[in-house]
């Protein structure tokens, strides 16, 4: 093959105080292709982006980045961005509150001496929305767009710089399946037009969908770079690399019997106080003891929505309508308070955001909700709480030097094991999962799979949230379908397939249209 | 585990010097209060030759820090779940203007103290009612509250000025000591020792009490290290252990000699104590005081996770409230009277002492018994200042110019140990 490269990174060894993060890692990247990174969590991808856009500046790391046949020493992130390099973070870097074609020329404004040009500016703005295919007014605030129009409105950022090289940093791990199809295309429709990308991911799916190479990283080296014109990579043959070993089965078998209906919402509508536009409409679901139910949708049809006015209300919803029972009992949360002591738990979809203190140790987070297990005459047992974490770290092989250790220093997989530890210390009969495999890598989601089936074989319940389909299918027992905050389909497992399940997501979205 | 039992040997076969170093490391942030106060108390001490580190002027010390501590400690709390009270200072002005007003119309005051207590806790329940319930920021209620307390204390004593407190219990609480055990009692044990003295040679039950504080300490602190060896914590080595023992011993007992030599344990520090046992013993055991950790660390992890993060706030600040109240009658009581200007700056000094003993800027963390020193530096500035005479212009920028360092220093000790 004809070798045009636009950039290559020579022996990149990046250390940080007692670990190589990166060790003589050596990456090229075809001028015009779609370049895909994958590996675990931790494996270096992000860190080999931070060194190639002027994160870590040049000096604190060993190696040399050569840009279009050019050394190159970038010290800020300004540095790369003016030789047409640029990244887009999976945390989202916009402003809110600030119009759609304010956001795309924030940093580098067309000025017109030295005032700002706003008519340019619209403009301009409104050929780059074209240029990403989004249908969008410039003067819309980010704050009410959808996080995949959020996501084509960086790239459209990126484009307005004249970029050669767009690094995409999980773009897709927040986005339902359409917006990620869509996104997909556009970076194929961008290879046309000349860009380059580098595109960083766990979705297997979508590698193997979009790569014209593909390059695994795993404990900080290269393990191998794959061509995929030449012959069609599979999704096995990547997990291979990337864990050293072959997971033959994803979604470990289970075999429990399931039993009564132990929880059950009827006709549960709810409202937001604010808009007054109605969340949730007539919302009825139920599952049995020991059952697994997949909750499936896209990005905003109402799910986690309805996870949280079930459990205590957090964010203070008008309930319209509607009831709960758990074990056949009509029950009523005021707080999430009641809802843990009535044995609900609600592992949160942002484990960062909501879900652990990151500042505290693992023991701390683990006795959190049901401390009052630990209290005796007032006195918190303190010794009894070391037991009991050493048991979960122990049970859930939560990889941690101690229970003593702040939870933010832990792996992402490892953050979630603590997250599930803390909840199943409450000793929940019912266990609300929300997107429970969210960001971390392949050999710890068969982990949490594998506690999933062994909750489930204790007899508790699982209500499991997820946008990644194949999840859903290959966990559940049973699967509903949420579409614009109301259920549009309830199918046996052994019935669902992709394209039904994605059907019936899809349901009032079409009628609507 | 394993590992760690590894670790723990390689510790002891690598020698104290790397040892103290990873103490050094890892505590830095300790450690730099405690040598900032150290070198606070020698250059006083050598600028005054001598004088600041004299008995009279070191129970002195304890009597000016007694009522900003006391404030510290209810602040600790308030900012540890990232919440600030600018209206403290005022509050405990005119709680302490309300306690001589009572004193002045004839209540007895045992009937004075705990009514102002409740007072206090009144003013905590409404601006803690205004910050949970309305949702107004605890910036806005509270500086609000500096307005009106700042009015309501010159209102008060507007038609009298300063109004002098004469209850000589009252004045006991900031210029009073514990009672000796009587002389007669002990005169015969010591003229065994000494050749006779017609009047006690020291405060008996002040030393009696340092040698109790000294083996309650040694005691719990075996206790302590034996519980993390239980559990396979990573522990000091021996050597360590035992130099940190009698380090910590002989501080304690010259402490109490020399509050033995002069007049024996002021109130004050009595009433301190008490406070900082119990805040100290509801931040670290109970459940209360994890809420709070909680709530500081992640509050809507904590909301999730079911805490009542309105209560435990509401409770925070009725706390600060009745620690207003304390500090008020405490202060009253050292001036003997109370005059219009009392508490300006005292919530300053609070917020001051809180951040220089270690509460995170960002919330979550946060040590009452820190607390304690970080009053400590910022009282023993205004003690040596004033002994050196130093016009009180210059005090305020030498003490804020020591604020932002012990901060800045906070934040990139802070910002390091996350890389």
């Amino acid at each position: 093959m004809n070798k045009d490269l636009i950039l290559e990174m020579r022996s990149i060894t990046k250390e940080f105080p007692g670990v190589k993060a990166l060790d003589r890692v050596t990456f090229e990247v075809q001028r015009g292709e779609i370049h895909c990174l994958v590996g675990e969590n931790g494996a270096g991808k992000s860190t080999l982006m931070k060194v190639l856009s002027g994160v870590y500046p040049f000096g604190s790391y060993d190696g040399e980045i050569v840009l279009n046949g050019e050394v190159q020493e970038f010290r800020h992130i300004s540095d790369s961005e003016k030789k047409g390099i640029a990244i887009i973070y999976q945390e989202l870097a916009l402003f809110p509150e600030l119009p759609v074609y304010e956001n795309i020329f924030v940093g580098h404004e067309i000025m017109n001496g030295s005032v700002i040009d706003w008519n340019e500016t619209k403009v301009r703005a409104a050929e780059v929305l074209k240029r990403v295919g989004l249908k969008i007014d410039p003067n819309t605030k980010i704050k009410n767009l959808g996080v995949g129009q959020r996501q084509l409105v960086e790239i459209a950022k990126a484009l307005s710089k004249d970029v050669d090289l767009l690094i995409l940093d999980e773009p897709t791990a927040a986005l339902n399946e359409e917006d990620s199809q869509n996104l997909l295309a556009l970076l194929r429709e961008l290879k046309t037009q000349g860009v380059t990308s580098i595109l960083i991911s766990h979705k297997l799916k979508e590698i193997v969908a979009v790569a014209d190479t593909i390059t695994v990283l795993r404990d900080g080296t290269v393990v191998t770079s794959l061509d995929a014109t030449e012959r069609k990579i599979g999704e096995q043959e990547i997990i291979k690399h990337m864990v050293g070993r072959e997971i033959e089965n994803i979604y470990p078998t289970r075999d429990v019997t399931v039993g009564d209906v132990a929880f059950e919402v009827k006709n549960w509508s709810v409202t937001d106080r604010v808009s007054g536009r109605e969340i949730l409409h007539n919302v009825n679901l139920n599952v049995r003891r020991g059952e697994v139910v997949g909750l499936a949708g896209l990005m905003g049809a109402g799910r986690t929505e309805l996870a949280l006015s079930l459990f205590g209300n957090v964010p203070g919803y008008d309930i319209s309508g509607g009831e709960m029972y758990l074990h056949g009992k009509r029950v009523e949360f005021k707080h999430p308070a009641d809802a843990i002591e009535a044995g609900i738990a609600y592992v949160t979809e942002d484990r960062k955001a909501n879900g652990l203190v990151l500042i505290q140790d693992v023991k701390f987070n683990i006795s959190m909700p049901a401390l009052e297990k630990l209290v005796h005459n007032m006195v918190i047992n303190e010794n009894e709480e070391i037991t009991i974490a050493n048991e979960y770290r122990e049970s859930f092989d939560i990889r941690t030097p101690s229970v003593e250790t702040v939870t933010g220093t832990l792996s992402g997989g490892n953050q979630q094991k603590t997250s599930l530890a803390k909840w199943l210390f409450a000793e929940p009969s019912l266990l609300i999962l929300d997107e429970p495999t969210r960001g971390i890598d392949v050999g710890a989601k068969f982990e949490i799979y594998s506690l999933i089936n062994r909750l489930v074989a204790q007899g508790i319940s699982i209500i499991m949230i997820s946008s990644e389909l194949l999840e859903v299918l290959g966990m559940s027992d049973r699967i509903y379908i949420m579409s614009e905050g109301t259920i549009t389909g309830e199918i046996d497992a052994k019935d669902a397939t992709e394209e039904n399940v994605m059907a019936m997501a899809t349901k009032t979205v079409e009628e609507a249209v | 585990m394993k590992t760690e039992k590894v670790m723990g040997s390689r510790h002891e076969k690598e020698g104290l010097a790397t040892e103290v170093a990873s103490l050094l490391i890892n505590n830095i942030r300790d450690y730099a209060m405690y040598v900032a106060l150290a070198v606070i108390f020698l250059i006083f001490t050598i600028v005054t030759k001598g004088l600041f580190l004299s008995s009279r002027n070191l129970i002195n010390l304890v009597n000016q820090t007694g009522y900003v501590a006391v404030l510290a400690i209810g602040m600790t709390l308030i900012l540890i779940i990232k919440h600030i009270d600018l209206s403290i200072g005022f509050v405990a002005g005119f709680l302490g203007a309300v306690a001589a007003i009572m004193l002045m119309n004839g209540w007895n005051v045992w009937l004075v103290i705990p009514t102002v207590l409740i007072c206090g806790i009144l003013v905590g329940v409404y601006q803690g009612f205004l910050v949970t319930k309305i949702k107004v920021p605890a910036f806005v209620t509270t500086l609000a509250g500096m307005f009106m307390f700042r009015g309501l204390l010159s209102w008060v004593t507007a038609g009298t000025g300063t109004i002098i407190v004469r209850d000589r219990t009252f004045l006991q609480l900031s210029n009073g000591y514990v009672p000796d055990i009587p002389w007669h009692l002990w005169k015969p044990v010591a003229e065994l020792f000494a050749t006779q003295t017609e009047r006690a040679p020291f405060h008996l039950l002040t030393m009696i009490v340092g040698v109790i504080l000294v083996v309650v300490m040694i005691y719990s602190q075996i206790k302590h290290r034996q519980s993390l060896k239980r559990y396979d914590f990573k522990t000091t080595s021996l050597t360590i252990f035992v130099i940190k023992q009698v380090a910590l011993s002989v501080l304690i007992m010259v402490i109490s000699w020399i509050m033995a030599s002069y007049r024996g344990i002021p109130w004050t520090a009595v009433i301190v104590t008490v406070v900082l046992l119990i805040y100290n013993f509801m931040l670290n055991k109970t459940r209360f005081g994890r809420h709070i950790y909680a709530i500081g660390g992640n509050a809507e992890a904590a909301e999730l996770s079911g805490i009542k993060v309105n209560r435990v706030t509401f409770l925070v600040f009725s706390s600060m409230g009745l620690m207003a109240a304390l500090a008020g009658m405490l202060y009253t009581s050292r001036l003997a009277s109370a005059t219009p200007t009392a508490g300006l700056g005292f919530e300053l000094d609070a917020i001051a002492s809180s951040y220089i003993g270690g509460v995170s800027v960002g919330g979550g963390v946060g040590r009452v018994t820190n607390t304690i020193i970080g009053a400590l530096v910022i009282m023993s500035l205004t003690n040596g200042m004033n002994l050196l005479g130093v016009d009180i212009s210059f005090q305020y920028v030498v003490k804020g110019a020591i604020f932002i360092l012990a901060v800045a220093f906070d934040v990139t000790t802070r910002n390091k140990a996350k890389v």
